[in-house]
């Protein structure tokens, strides 16, 4: 504690002693250092957001043949001890997958002028030293939810959500309105696992939703939920409908049985953000549909389950949401989603 | 609500209940053998662990439920030295379990498998699938049935074979605890071990036998879990069902067939928050609901402890002013408005009526009363 205040002490007298120079000095000696990337709870294996965030690492590594620190949550406490660990070993950047970091990240953040950081799914913090990205998620559910309908044959589809946080009550307004767009008399069954973080790592609870889900006639079932969606995707499977998986592509989990996977390309931000090194652009950044941000996933899995006639017509929507012509309500905006009520 | 969805309802509730009810027995054993055991969850989580982990590398569900039982009675043996033969403290025995579970299964499967704390999915062999009774009609044409035969297809069949294991355990508990000598010795053991010993009998080998039946059934109880419900392992997958099922102990008074009662509306609970998150009730059946059951509460402890008239008189008040605000808000939008019940409301209901039992509302929790305590023969 007393090593960073005398640091803190010395960065704010070289700064005013020697103006903007003698921080770009510093921040060069650091230019050797590695990037780091801090997991959330629901763990770097997920099959889905932090899975999606570790393979974007890793490709990082693998072409550039560099290394890079990480570290999975265990709970709550961790943050902003994790993120001050890294700044103070001097990795940059450090990347962060998760909109729970937003908090710590305000705190820890102007601590460490010269430390780069990016923090996915936070677009709201404004600091000269952090990169918020942001993913129109509501654009990529669009999507997925108009695959769903036009796929369903009872005329109702389910949506399992993780934590119930608005960020995945986005994921569910933009499936409904998808829904919706296709068939306006659809019934969308929305249910959420819960509310604490152990809503994100509870399969047996994902199993009950669905089966619930399939017996007020969903046939297609789309689980916003990390880890609970491994329960959501098998009894699917089980019960002989269709699934929808959620940020990595999940369609290999069981083939044939996955329709398709709403990408968020968390893989492509933590690439971007490592590749920048300590030069990293930082401000707010929204990935969607039009900068490829957010899409669905097309694979030799769900090839027989998708149909040319289908995938035009999510094209075209794609196409649409590119030109602007096509505007899906993001649920965050207003706290209100005109297709669904949760 | 038709009939049809409330079997739905109640057939989901015997899946989720299933797990409590299996770990609410184990702790039943032990606890009434003077053991407590906080590390069930720790122990189904191993138990569903290694039972996954088995049954996919051998393909053997049965294999499985084995290495299951096993892992978890390594963690029971261990709780056993530690609290038994080392008279350590119960509490603290149990806490390290769990934490060694959640730890030891992440690290073990991540090593084994290289997915990241998870089993590869299990396929058919290696899962107990879903027994259909002789008769049942399949899902797709149970709404054409009639009512017997739709609570007879949808309620009795198609569970798997360790649920109706977890039900038979019940009457079985029952009658060891009750009607065999072991039972009578493990109860005395958990009351009064002192007269135990006087009797000639060993404590410690009656209370490392119960805590080894506490391995099994917490074994049975992660297994159902990961191969059952579940086709695999998934980190930190018992969710808490561990903690749960102490409360329906306390619930259930530490009974094998109040337990049964208890794992029931405990799962009922869920299956209800699973099916209905958000219940709409008009605002007059609400306030009065709440007002109902606030001056019900004041009745009931007019003649009772200090204690009990401020705890309980007080959550009485709490209702009442609830009610009345209800009432007051909805006055302009009339009584006859829908009021959203939020869906935690339903999720902690578990835990609500657990305090209620231990705040002495449904008769007084009593544990066994040597419960906690090591046994020290005196020199």
């Amino acid at each position: 504690m007393g090593c960073r205040y005398l640091w803190e002490s010395f960065m704010s007298f070289t700064k005013t002693i020697l103006g903007s120079a003698a921080a770009v000095a510093l921040s060069a000696t650091a230019a050797l250092a590695d990037p780091a990337i801090i997991f959330d709870l629901g763990g770097k294996f997920d099959k889905s957001f932090n899975e999606a965030a570790f393979q974007g690492a890793q490709r990082w590594a693998d072409e550039t043949g560099g290394s890079f620190r990480e570290i999975e949550l265990q709970n709550e406490a961790q943050r902003e001890q994790a993120l001050r660990r890294f700044a103070e070993a001097g990795s940059n950047p450090i990347v962060m997958a998760g909109f729970a970091f937003a908090d710590a990240l305000g705190k820890v953040a102007p601590d460490y002028p010269d430390t780069k950081f990016a923090v996915i799914d936070v677009n709201w913090l404004s600091m000269p030293n952090v990169r918020g990205i942001g993913f129109n998620e509501h654009e990529g559910s669009y999507l997925v939810g108009m695959l769903a309908a036009q796929t369903s044959k009872t005329g109702t589809v389910g949506f399992v959500g993780g934590m119930d946080i608005p960020l995945i009550r986005r994921f569910g307004c933009g499936f409904a309105q998808g829904v919706k767009a296709i068939n306006a008399d659809a019934t969308i069954i929305a249910n959420m696992t819960g509310t604490t973080p152990a809503a994100w790592n509870d399969p047996v609870k994902g199993s009950e939703l669905t089966k619930a889900q399939i017996s007020q006639g969903a046939d297609v079932v789309f689980a916003a939920a990390g880890g609970t969606g491994v329960g959501v995707l098998q009894t699917a499977a089980d019960e002989g409908i269709l699934s929808i998986g959620v940020d990595s592509n999940q369609n290999y989990m069981h083939p044939g049985k996955v329709l398709t996977s709403m990408l968020k390309r968390v893989d492509n931000a933590v690439y971007d953000a490592f590749s920048q090194g300590d030069a990293l652009e930082t401000g707010n950044f929204q990935m969607g549909v039009a900068n490829g941000g957010v899409g669905y996933a097309l694979d030799e899995f769900n090839a027989s389950l998708v149909s040319a006639d289908m995938q035009s017509a999510v094209d075209a929507a794609a196409a649409a949401m590119t030109a602007g012509t096509l505007s899906v309500h993001d649920y965050t905006s207003d706290e209100s989603c005109p297709a669904l009520s949760f | 609500m038709d009939f049809l969805t409330l079997l739905q309802v109640l057939d989901s509730s015997l899946r989720l209940a299933t797990p409590l009810l299996l770990a609410c027995l184990a702790g039943l054993f032990s606890e009434r053998a003077g053991i407590f055991d906080i590390g069930l969850e720790g122990k189904m989580l191993a138990a569903a662990f290694l039972s996954a982990a088995i049954a996919a590398t051998t393909g053997s569900v049965w294999l499985g439920l084995l290495a299951g039982i096993g892992a978890a009675l390594l963690l029971s043996a261990i709780h056993g030295l530690a609290s038994i033969t080392l008279r350590g403290d119960q509490i603290i025995s149990g806490v390290a379990i769990n934490f060694l579970a959640a730890g030891l299964t992440v690290v073990i499967s991540q090593d084994w498998f290289g997915q990241g704390g998870r089993t590869p999915p299990l396929l058919s062999g290696g899962r107990f699938e879903p027994l259909s009774l002789p008769g049942a009609v399949p899902a797709k044409e149970i709404s054409q049935a009639g009512p017997f035969m739709q609570l007879y297809s949808e309620l009795l069949s198609g569970h798997s074979l360790l649920v109706y294991v977890a039900l038979l355990m019940v009457p079985l508990t029952w009658f060891v605890l009750y009607k065999t000598r072991f039972g009578l010795r493990l109860r005395a053991v958990g009351e009064n071990p002192a007269a135990v010993d006087t009797a000639g009998i060993s404590v410690v080998g009656l209370r490392y036998a119960a805590v080894g039946i506490c391995g099994v059934l917490c074994g049975i109880a992660g297994a159902y879990m990961a191969t059952a419900l579940q086709a695999g392992f998934v980190k930190d997958m018992s969710a808490g069902r561990g903690f749960i099922a102490l409360a329906a102990l306390i619930f259930a008074k530490w009974r094998p067939w109040y337990a049964l009662g208890a794992c029931l509306l405990f799962g009922f609970f869920f299956a209800v928050d699973n099916r209905f998150q958000n219940i709409l009730l008009p605002a007059w059946a609400m306030s009065g609901v709440l007002l109902a059951l606030g001056c019900g509460l004041f009745a009931y402890v007019r003649n009772k402890t200090l204690l009990d008239r401020i705890v309980l008189g007080g959550l009485g008040l709490g209702l009442a002013i609830v009610a009345t605000l209800i009432t007051l808000s909805n006055l302009n939008a009339g009584l006859g408005s829908m009021i959203k019940i939020p869906v935690v409301f339903i999720q902690s209901l578990p835990y609500v009526l657990t305090v209620v039992v231990l705040a002495g509302f449904v008769g007084k929790a009593i544990p066994p009363r040597s419960g906690g305590v090591a046994y020290v023969k005196e020199k």
